[in-house]
């Protein structure tokens, strides 16, 4: 024992070394992107209060392009009334039917921590629990999609941004309603891909591309981006589409969370037919 | 004792703030994202005891990981390039006798010794950043070209950082 002891002394740094790195990585381990512990709940909290002061003073920086955004959105909404569609007395009629029943609500939300250098990208929303935020609601801004919430702690969120690994979106291209998934193998934050397409079908570059609506987290029809180039790997029988994002995610300031009324009926439906 | 670790405890929050709240949201064409805060455990002094340059590297890193949401990431990194920091100053030359308080820093060793000094240690960093990260084969070009882009971006900026405190301590 004795021996053994003045051994471990002996290479103290060594082992102190290695107590570390299995620490480390027992952490990288246990936080898959699914399930956090009950310690980072805490700690969000924290990290949560140093980026909300530290945006409120950068967000001052970019009002100017933020009200921008905001009154095309504004112009674009008022499109949509009915007010401002051409309207026949006689042919109109406005019923207030309760049960055409609302299948997505949406919160505003500021997002307070952003990154997209890392292969992993997350960004950090100001709203949580307390305002009936939970895991798995889409987010998106006016330009595109954005990502998903992985986590929630009472203020705040985790969202698992479009440049991240585990990013897998159903998305379809629009003109030719062919459906396929969206990942991002990493490289330029301003790019991602469209798998799943099969090779027999006519894209041509320019296409938009959006959700599909499959996926009981995103709504339908929200934009996704273009496609820039189109092309089949060797062996291969669907095509590799790399697309432009049509949200810039390097320049988040406020965006959407929504949440899916219906999403738990949706979930169990699907789930009653894979259990057999 | 308080003199020596007062600037190096002052550093280790200066480096975590600049890191979390400006340079992991800096965007310089997508594969770059150059990690400072690295530059805390290349400054520790030469005479700082093997478990607290073990620890206090695991804790910047274990630091920065609770802003990035990626806990273990960084901390496992920094610990790695903490525990090759001995064997690379041995390699690059040691001084004669830490008695004139010399610090591992241009002014005191040397532009060229600093250099392979901080080029070897932040390589060793980043490579571990990104094995751990996402490692997958058929990344691996990817991977090899945010590697050499980040490191040399971090050794860039740490040079440049070295030469702007040198100037203010004349």
């Amino acid at each position: 024992m004795r021996y053994i002891l003045a051994f471990i002394w002996r290479y103290r740094f060594f082992f102190l070394f290695l107590v570390l790195e299995v620490v480390s990585v027992v952490l990288i381990a246990n936080k898959s992107y699914y399930q956090r512990s009950v310690i980072t709940n805490a700690t969000d909290g924290f990290t949560g209060g140093i980026f909300t002061a530290w945006s409120d003073f950068t967000s001052y920086f970019r009002l100017k392009q933020e009200n921008e955004r905001l009154a095309n959105e504004n112009a674009r909404l008022w499109q949509r009334l009915t007010e401002s569609q051409v309207t026949n007395d006689t042919l109109t009629l406005n019923v207030d039917d309760t049960l055409r029943g609302q299948q997505y609500t949406y919160a505003v939300a500021r997002v307070i921590s952003n990154s997209t250098t890392l292969r992993n990208n997350y960004i950090m929303l100001n709203k949580g629990k307390r305002h009936g935020i939970t895991r798995d609601m889409a987010v998106f801004n006016p330009s595109g999609i954005v990502g998903t919430v992985v986590s929630v702690s009472d203020n705040f969120c985790w969202v698992m941004s479009m440049l991240n690994k585990h990013t897998k979106v159903s998305a379809r291209i629009d003109r030719l309603n062919q459906m396929g998934t969206i990942v991002w193998n990493g490289g330029s934050p301003a790019r991602g891909t469209l798998l799943d397409i099969p090779a027999h079908v006519k894209i041509k570059v320019g296409d938009t591309i959006s959700t599909s609506g499959f996926s009981h987290i995103f709504p339908e029809k929200i934009m996704v981006g273009t496609v820039e180039k189109i092309y089949v790997e060797s062996g291969e029988h669907f095509y590799t589409i790399d697309f432009r994002y049509s949200a810039d995610l390097n320049a988040l300031q406020y965006v959407y969370i929504v949440k899916n009324l219906l999403r738990k009926e949706q979930v169990d439906l699907s789930n009653s037919i894979t259990d057999e | 004792m308080n003199n020596t670790y007062g600037k190096d405890l002052l550093r280790f929050f200066l480096l975590i703030a600049l890191q979390v709240l400006l340079l992991d949201h800096v965007n310089l064409g997508g594969y770059i994202n150059p990690n400072l805060y690295v530059f805390f455990i290349l400054l520790l002094p030469f005479e700082v005891p093997g478990w607290l340059l073990l620890i206090s590297s695991f804790l910047i890193g274990l630091g920065v990981d609770l802003f990035s949401n990626s806990t273990g990431l960084h901390a496992a990194a920094s610990v790695f390039m903490a525990y090759l920091r001995p064997w690379v100053i041995r390699k690059a030359g040691a001084p004669a006798d830490y008695e004139g308080n010399l610090k591992p820093g241009i002014a005191d060793m040397g532009f060229r010794w600093f250099l392979s000094y901080a080029a070897i240690l932040i390589l060793a960093h980043h490579l571990i950043l990104a094995l751990l990260d996402s490692f997958r084969f058929a990344e691996a070009g990817m991977i090899f070209i945010r590697l050499i882009v980040s490191s040399s971006f971090t050794l860039l900026l740490v040079i440049l950082s070295e030469y702007l405190f040198m100037r203010r301590r004349k």
